[in-house]
């Protein structure tokens, strides 16, 4: 079997996750992008692994999802901190931390 | 070795400098400036402990230093003439390869006359400034310096060679220094120190590429050495250390080009005046060509440089005390003319050296008696300098008139009285020379009558223009009595010249002079300069005694007593010509150091430090630029990749 529609929806979904992360001010929505993105490698992975025959792509499927497991976890506490003390959760206006 | 040089060492008959050693009373040589030096030692390290004695140490260790002297003069006249040299070797100061200099002394009739003058008027002053200088809270301190300057003049008359004269030439560079800023909260006197000493160094910088010059001719700088065999020189290396030498004699001596800095001399306590700036110190460049006779009487052309020299100085000087309303400064103006008289005769060589010395004597005793009465005179009114401000003191200052009329007879050349029987010498031998040069030396005695008459008649005749509430009075009789004795000397110094005693006396030294048909007889001469000398104090009479003296200077006045005013615009020249170069020079160079050589330098650390200022730019904070910069990366790497792939 072909896995070019997968890595043309992988393409596809990568391509918004990366323009959301660049467009969105909202920090969610920015993680939701990231996220995106990281599932997109996730699926060009699997669909490379099926088609090699192998499990390495999908051992680092696996792998991927533990580091974007643990990165929600701090992402999400980083956001809900700043939300706290600015009320905001937009990132330019956390921007302090520059020249 | 030519012969012609040979010839000239053999007509001129040079002496040679061969000292015995020393024995008798005459070992007692070092102590003579040890003496003073002890008392500048323990001055200035007793600190105030010795203020209560100290004035009084201090002078009793010259006036020690004075009798030895004595002792050893009168025991030098019992001597035979070709037995008066003397020398004692205190210890080998350096030795380094080829280059061995003992600290010798060396005492013949030349140092003799030189220490009974330098000990004997140096005492004088000592005994006048426990007077003068009674209410100032630093005196044990102006002792301590002047025991220094002592100490420092004796030991550049008695060196050995000429490197130890150098030690003592630039240990009176540093008295005159300390002494003429010992009032150094004036700006004026702290300025005034520090042009005399770097005028100084000018001078300084001939006399030791002379020494160096010296060592590399004759590999040594003793006077014994290079006058037993200066006649191996070349002619043009003895023009050379000629030259070099008269260089260093005309910054000491204060001689036309680096004259400025005596007039600003004054700015110096009185008693400082009249030992320092014009009876010793600055006649040591007169001693410096007396005794290099050996150089001079082979280097003709030097001689004529310092002929012109003097010439021009004397004038230069007489012109200045002209004009000057100073009492001191028209002091010091006459002081560097009479010194031009000395150089003169230094220069005509061996008929004018013994003439120069004697002339040096008897303006030693004239000069401080008249710079003392001109201190006893500013004791008396307040400190004040301004002659205008003076008038009719005679009645008010018997003795400090008095005495001080014996100084002005003598240095106008009184028939009689010191200055008349050795300025006369010195131009009889002049006008032997050149008529010209003569010439000048007589008109210089007529401005010099012209001059000095001016000063009597504005300080003690004409009518009071004194500040008012003012009450001049006669000074105590401790600044009186050293006052009588200088006048003393002043009126009978001339005895010197009896028999030509002083000319035998320094044959020894500097030579016989070869006996010359006299261009005039020396009576006529001495009838020329009585008169001219009696126009100038004749016209002084007329243009100050007649007439009302303003009580301030007159604005509305010829250039050329502008000029002279304005010291003939001798600070102006030195400006122009070197100060004012150097500075630009010096300017240049900095600005070609941090431009340049700097900019070469930190221009690299620079330029990256501004880039770096401008990329920190892209740190600002917003994490969706820095997200874009990832992603551009990530691009480049993933296109490096696919054309390193695809090539």
């Amino acid at each position: 079997m072909s896995v070019t529609p997968y890595i043309v929806l992988s393409s596809i979904l990568f391509t918004i996750g990366c323009v959301g992360v660049l467009t969105r001010r909202n920090a969610i929505v920015v993680f939701m992008c990231v996220e995106l993105m990281l599932n997109a490698s996730n699926l060009a992975l699997v669909a490379f692994a099926r088609q090699h025959g192998n499990l390495d792509g999908q051992v680092a499927a696996f792998f991927v999802m533990v580091v974007a497991a643990a990165e929600v976890v701090v992402g999400l506490a980083i956001i809900m901190t700043i939300f706290r003390t600015r009320r905001s959760a937009s990132v330019d206006d956390a921007s302090l931390l520059k020249y | 070795m030519t012969a012609q040089i040979l010839a000239l060492h053999e007509a001129a008959q040079i002496p040679a400098v061969d000292p015995s050693a020393a024995t008798g009373v005459y070992t007692l040589l070092w102590l003579v400036i040890a003496l003073p030096l002890a008392g500048a030692v323990i001055l200035l390290l007793g600190g105030r402990a010795t203020d209560r004695w100290g004035h009084l140490l201090g002078t009793a260790l010259p006036i020690g230093s004075f009798v030895l002297s004595l002792v050893m003069f009168i025991d030098l006249l019992g001597r035979d003439s070709g037995n008066r040299q003397l020398s004692q070797h205190l210890y080998t100061w350096m030795q380094v390869g080829h280059l061995d200099v003992g600290m010798d002394l060396l005492y013949d009739p030349l140092s003799s006359l030189f220490l009974l003058l330098i000990t004997g008027v140096g005492s004088l002053i000592h005994v006048y400034s426990i007077g003068y200088m009674e209410h100032d809270p630093r005196r044990r301190r102006f002792f301590a310096y002047l025991n220094l300057f002592v100490a420092a003049m004796l030991m550049l008359v008695l060196a050995e060679n000429y490197l130890a004269l150098f030690l003592g030439w630039e240990g009176v560079g540093l008295a005159s220094y300390l002494l003429i800023g010992f009032w150094q909260w004036k700006p004026s006197a702290a300025a005034a120190a520090k042009k005399a000493f770097v005028l100084n160094r000018v001078g300084d910088i001939g006399m030791s590429l002379a020494i160096m010059l010296f060592f590399v001719t004759f590999g040594s700088t003793s006077f014994t050495v290079i006058s037993a065999s200066s006649g191996r020189a070349s002619e043009g290396t003895l023009t050379a250390l000629g030259l070099l030498l008269l260089l260093g004699a005309c910054g000491k001596s204060a001689q036309v080009p680096l004259q400025a800095w005596l007039l600003d001399a004054m700015e110096g306590p009185t008693p400082v005046s009249a030992l320092i700036h014009a009876a010793t110190m600055v006649t040591a460049g007169v001693y410096l060509i007396v005794r290099s006779n050996f150089v001079f009487d082979l280097a003709p052309n030097a001689q004529t440089v310092v002929v012109v020299v003097a010439v021009v100085t004397l004038l230069w000087g007489a012109i200045i005390g002209c004009a000057k309303d100073d009492i001191k400064k028209v002091l010091a103006g006459s002081t560097m003319s009479q010194i031009g008289y000395m150089m003169l005769g230094a220069g005509l060589g061996v008929a004018g050296y013994a003439f120069a010395i004697f002339h040096l004597l008897m303006h030693g005793f004239f000069k401080a008696d008249m710079f003392l009465g001109a201190g006893s005179v500013m004791h008396g009114m307040d400190d004040d300098v301004d002659m205008r401000h003076y008038g009719a003191l005679r009645k008010a200052m018997p003795v400090t008139f008095l005495t001080f009329a014996m100084g002005y007879l003598a240095i106008i050349g009184f028939p009689g009285f010191s200055g008349f029987w050795s300025k006369d010498k010195i131009i009889e031998t002049a006008l032997n020379d050149n008529w010209v040069v003569g010439l000048c030396a007589i008109v210089g005695a007529g401005v010099t009558g012209f001059y000095m008459t001016r000063l009597m008649l504005l300080t003690f005749f004409t009518g009071k223009r004194w500040e008012k509430g003012l009450h001049p009075h006669e000074s105590p009789k401790v600044m009186t009595i050293p006052l009588i004795v200088l006048a003393a000397l002043s009126v009978l110094g001339g005895v010197l010249l009896l028999n030509d005693w002083i000319v035998d006396f320094l044959a020894p030294v500097v030579g016989t002079p070869p006996p010359e048909d006299a261009a005039l007889p020396g009576i006529v001469v001495s009838l020329i300069v009585v008169l001219v000398v009696a126009a100038g104090v004749s016209l002084a009479w007329f243009l100050v005694g007649k007439r009302d003296v303003p009580r301030t200077a007159p604005q509305q006045v010829s250039p050329v007593v502008l000029a002279a005013r304005n010291d003939l615009y001798g600070d102006a020249i030195n400006d122009t010509l070197v100060v004012n170069p150097g500075r630009h020079t010096v300017a240049g160079l900095l600005a070609f150091d941090r431009y340049g050589v700097d900019g070469t330098l930190t221009g690299g650390p620079v330029a990256i430090g501004v880039v770096a200022g401008q990329l920190r730019r892209v740190q600002n904070g917003f994490v969706r630029s820095y997200a874009l910069s990832l992603l551009g990366g990530v691009l480049l790497v993933v296109l490096a990749l696919l054309a390193v792939n695809l090539a």
